[in-house]
């Protein structure tokens, strides 16, 4: 942010200031404790799902095409090319601030943040700056100790820069390739206070806003590079935070960038969390600085060896106008969000809380569930989606928009008829996922059924495989009487193996029981 | 008043090449030109210039993108329809 | 469709364009085989596109700016590119990277800047339209030390996508001419919406100059007569002010206080916005390469070291460190404030009068190399900027000479009346016809 009220005097005077800023920190800095608190702020960059660029008619669908092939005179910064605010971008970016419950400044300008970057064609990128779209909102998600809120500083818009290729890797590259097909895709930033107190708090704050933002069909986020994080992340005294005791100026904050995953966000901040912990234990002082994040290691990486504060010389867009956008939020109609769809599938499909959270986590999820309820049993169909097709998809890294929801509506209805065993539903299902991976579709599960004979047992199976088993198994009866307890397994299993899973199992173990207790000795 | 030293971190900032032959002069020159930008002290009011125009916006329709060959025909060097920057160190 | 073509071989001692196309196609339309000449910050598709800079050696636009198409699409031949002030800065055209142009009139003298080109090619018959651009006074400026008419539109009035910008929130494209009849003619085709530029407005030019100028009241700051501005000078300006009574206006002398001030908003502004505009000039694209063996910062520093000149320079540093963390508000902000007390000052006394008329510039041409210092050369911008920083139309027509050097007689106008302005200005031209 400016440093405006610093220092009106020489240059130089904000660097000393700075550098203050150190000296008091370390004289005084409590040693580690228990109790210590972590806090964490994230400032949160999504892709906005436009057709075109935010501030051009280029084609935001470039990732299957080779560099820059989606660029213009504007996207590309040529001399004389001029920016003109895609209004769709400008819509989506209301329903998130909506949706996050922040109030829409009435006026909203578009700021130049001057820097120079090979990624940066214009030496500037579009931004905004003392005027953002909207501030002060919140998001609810699952805290340490139940549901929190996070509240959100501001939302703003701003254009990507494009992209930097290093043949050999960064490390070892003697030169960038620029690709400027990203320049200008339209983004929305948000920055959240310091609010999250766990990198597991930070992780579930972004599924959720990943979530809310698919929900509002303004992202997605199966477009790689579609989301960045950056965090800033502190230790401080327990209580410090909520309450600022005077006597500590509080431990420095660091930055951490370069994030583009959950997991990501997580791993970078467990591994913050313990790096400052060692380095506060060794009674040495937390540097203020940036740190990069280094996804395949698992690690953060000292950006800069000495912090030099940037300074972007904003100003307000001069090839823009402003916006006055404030009254277009009240025609907004939000769709249903995830807490309220939450809430509904518990109320109207009797799922649990637990299911119901699972089955809203996702869009396609939810609209994949919503559609198999409507045509089988609700309850056992959230068990299904939400435990068993899960797995199995997730086990062979396939999307749930692979699978078409009649394969589960029948699947569950055939369950629910008791044509179908538990377990030899689940081999349906993995039969049908198999040939989908493989591109030989299995066909229906009727089909599958009635091809692998996994179809129910009738009513006469049980009993006589039972009789069998007890006839062909005298010594396992005889142990089961004097009264081992695994007799009664193996037995069980012999009959499991002579049904072929057709009967319920329950009912088995039952009826088993029954024959074996209920013997003429 | 600004110091020459000051000028280099100007010139710094703006990565603009100044020569030390170059540096007595541009610091002189700088100074009058700021001495004379003293008499925006007296401008009362922080009103900023106002804006009558708002909301310019565009439709999210698609326009053909330039072909790679165009977008790369200015450039200095370039290597498999990349743009080729020196390493940010 | 058959294309026809004019030659184009001028006889160009002045050093008045940059790029000369000897056989430009034309079409059909309202200027239909009429010579344009560009001035050469506009951007003109497989021309050489320059700004007068050596930063932009070779650079070949891949796309018209709206101001050509429309010049195209109405049959013009554009026989060339003229020289400028680099990127726009200056007074002269001295500070042009590929030397500086001459005013034809007098060899010794310069022909005004930053469109010394495009007036110099006029004024010496070469064309009889060219385009220019004014940030502060650069088409105005050449109009009046060349003898010929030159309009800077309302703000907004002419698209700018294409220009290559120096000063976004200031500048404006504009026609140069022989006559006001013809600059109104060239107008009448550049004006006009473009939706590209967002600061574009609706708002066509569509004119034929009327000399009735019975009851018009012109109003005469006194400020505009004040002690920089050279006696001889404001009395051949004051001679046409009062043929113009003659004819019919009421002249009202007033005052502009914001006129102390509004040189300072104009150079923080335009240098400010310069600094940004020019950053982007880092030989990746376009313009001589970067030494991609250095580092980013230290082949960026070198290219930018060895090709912008030394104003260029200057006038960067100045714009980075008004914007700079803990000046803005002294520099920036001071100045968006004191421009708004400029526009007021218009705005009150448009309420009185409907035009403003005083000189356009304080002295005749200066002698080339006269003005080495660049303060007392900024502050011969003194009676240009206000229309700039104001965004109202101004236009500056030739009234009479000083020393053999022509004079130019400013007008300036209310927002979106640039047909009264060039009203005024042609009934002082045919007055003296």
């Amino acid at each position: 942010m400016r440093m405006e009220n610093m220092s009106a005097g020489s240059i130089a005077g904000s660097r000393s200031e700075q550098s203050q800023g150190h000296i008091s920190q370390a004289a005084g800095s409590p040693p580690l404790h228990e109790a210590d608190e972590t806090i964490i702020g994230l400032e949160v960059h999504c892709q906005l799902d436009t057709v075109t660029k935010l501030f051009c008619a280029c084609s935001t669908d470039y990732r299957s095409d080779g560099p820059n092939t989606h660029t213009c005179p504007v996207c590309l910064g040529l001399p004389g090319a001029l920016p003109k605010t895609n209004k769709k971008a400008v819509e989506f970016a209301l329903r998130v601030a909506k949706a996050l419950n922040c109030e829409v400044l009435p006026e909203s300008v578009f700021s130049r943040k001057n820097y120079f970057y090979p990624d940066l064609d214009k030496a500037f990128q579009i931004s905004q700056y003392d005027k953002p779209l909207a501030v002060g909102g919140y998001l609810v998600i699952e805290g340490e100790d139940g549901e929190k809120r996070v509240r959100i500083t501001r939302v703003h818009m701003e254009e990507d820069p494009g992209r930097l290729v290093h043949k050999g890797g960064v490390d070892r590259a003697r030169y960038s390739l620029v690709d400027y097909n990203r320049a200008g895709i339209p983004l929305i930033e948000i920055v959240t206070e310091p609010d999250m107190r766990s990198p597991k708090e930070a992780r579930r704050f972004l599924n959720k806003l990943r979530t809310t933002l698919e929900y509002l069909s303004v992202f997605d986020s199966e477009k790689e590079g579609s989301l960045r994080v950056d965090a800033n992340i502190s230790l401080q005294p327990e209580g410090w935070f909520d309450h600022e005791k005077k006597s500590f100026k509080g431990r420095n904050r660091v930055e951490v960038k370069n994030i583009s995953s959950y997991k990501g966000v997580e791993k970078a901040l467990t591994f913050e969390v313990t790096r400052q912990r060692n380095v506060i234990r060794k009674g040495q002082p937390i540097e203020q600085a940036t740190r990069h994040f280094v996804e395949t290691q698992g690690i953060t990486t000292a950006s800069r060896s000495k912090e030099e504060e940037q300074d972007y010389r904003y100003f307000p867009e001069p090839d823009l106008c402003p916006l006055r956008v404030s009254s277009w939020v009240e025609r907004i109609d939000l769709p249903e969000l995830p807490d309220a769809r939450r809430t509904r599938f518990i109320g109207q499909y009797g799922c649990s809380p637990n299911h119901a959270r699972t089955l809203t986590g996702d869009l396609k999820l939810a609209d994949f569930y919503e559609k198999v309820a409507a045509k089988a049993d609700p309850v056992l169909s959230a068990t299904w989606v939400a435990d068993t097709l899960i797995g199995e998809l997730n086990y062979r890294d396939m999307g749930i928009g692979s699978v078409s929801p009649s394969h589960l509506i029948e699947l569950v209805n055939l369950v629910k008829s008791k044509t179908l065993t538990d377990k030899n539903a689940i081999e349906v299902l993995r039969v049908i996922l198999d040939g989908i991976l493989g591109n030989q579709p299995a066909g229906t599960p009727s089909q599958v059924v009635a091809r692998l004979d996994l179809g129910a047992a009738d009513s006469g199976t049980g009993p006589a495989a039972i009789s069998e088993v007890i006839k062909e198994h005298p010594q396992a009866v005889a142990d089961y009487e004097s009264g081992k307890k695994e007799a009664f397994m193996f037995l069980v299993g012999q009959v499991m193996k002579k049904t072929k899973g057709k009967a319920d199992p329950a009912e088995l173990n039952a009826m088993l029981r029954k024959a074996l207790d209920g013997r003429d000795k | 008043m600004v110091s020459e030293r000051d000028i280099e971190h100007i010139a710094e900032l703006a990565d603009i090449g100044i020569i030390k032959e170059e540096l007595d002069e541009f610091t002189v020159q700088f100074n009058r030109i700021l001495d004379y930008f003293d008499i925006l002290d007296t401008v009362l009011g922080d009103c900023g210039y106002e804006q009558d125009r708002y909301n310019v916006l565009r439709e999210d329709v698609v326009s053909p993108s330039l072909p790679q060959e165009d977008a790369l025909k200015n450039a200095g060097e370039t290597e498999e329809g990349f743009f080729k920057a020196p390493r940010v160190m | 469709m058959a294309r026809s073509r004019i030659f184009f071989s001028p006889d160009d001692r002045v050093n008045a364009f940059l790029t000369t196309c000897p056989e430009p196609e034309y079409g059909t339309g309202s200027l239909e085989g009429l010579a344009i000449a560009i001035k050469d910050n506009i951007s003109t598709k497989g021309i050489r596109t320059t700004a007068g800079s050596r930063i932009l050696e070779g650079y070949v636009p891949p796309y018209d700016a709206h101001v050509v198409s429309l010049l195209l699409a109405e049959g013009a031949a554009i026989v060339g590119k003229t020289n400028m002030d680099e990127f726009g800065m200056g007074t002269t055209t001295e500070n042009s990277g590929y030397g500086p142009t001459l005013n034809p009139l007098d060899t010794g003298r310069v022909p005004g800047g930053s469109s010394g080109g495009s007036a110099a090619a006029v004024a010496s018959g070469m064309v009889r339209m060219a385009l220019g651009s004014d940030t502060g006074g650069s088409i105005r400026c050449p109009a009046a030390f060349c003898g010929i008419v030159g309009l800077k539109p309302t703000y907004g009035r002419v698209s700018r996508y294409g220009l290559i910008a120096y000063a976004n929130s200031l500048e404006q494209i504009g026609p140069m001419a022989r006559t006001v009849g013809e600059t109104s003619r060239l107008m009448q085709v550049i004006a006009g919406h473009d939706p590209r530029d967002s600061t574009s407005i609706e708002q066509p030019y569509c004119h034929t100059p009327d000399k009735n100028i019975q009851g018009r009241r012109i109003g005469v700051p006194e400020e505009f007569f004040g002690a920089g501005v050279d006696p001889a000078v404001a009395a051949k300006v004051w001679e046409a002010i009062e043929l113009l009574e003659k004819k019919g206006a009421e002249i009202v002398t007033c005052r502009m206080p914001g006129m102390a001030y509004a040189l300072a908003a104009y150079y923080v502004t335009c240098t400010s916005e310069a600094s940004s505009n020019l950053a982007r000039f880092d030989g990746i694209r376009y313009g001589p390469a970067v030494d991609t063996k250095k580092s980013w910062h230290e082949a960026f520093q070198e290219r930018r070291g060895m090709s912008f000149g030394k104003e260029v320079r200057r006038r960067i540093m100045l714009g980075t460190f008004a914007l700079s963390s803990g000046y803005y508000g002294k520099y920036y902000a001071k100045a968006q404030s004191a421009r708004q007390q400029v526009k007021l000052d218009f705005l009150r006394l448009y309420k009185e009068v409907d035009v403003l008329a005083g000189p356009t510039m304080p002295t005749i041409a200066f002698r080339l190399g006269e003005k080495a210092d660049p303060l007392s050369m900024y502050l011969s911008d003194i009676l240009t900027v206000p229309a700039n920083l104001a965004g109202v139309p101004a236009i500056s027509v030739p009234c009479g000479t000083v020393e053999g050097m022509p004079v130019g007689l400013q007008v300036m106008g209310r927002p979106f009346e640039d047909e009264v302005v060039i009203d005024t200005a042609y009934a002082y031209e045919q007055a003296v016809v």
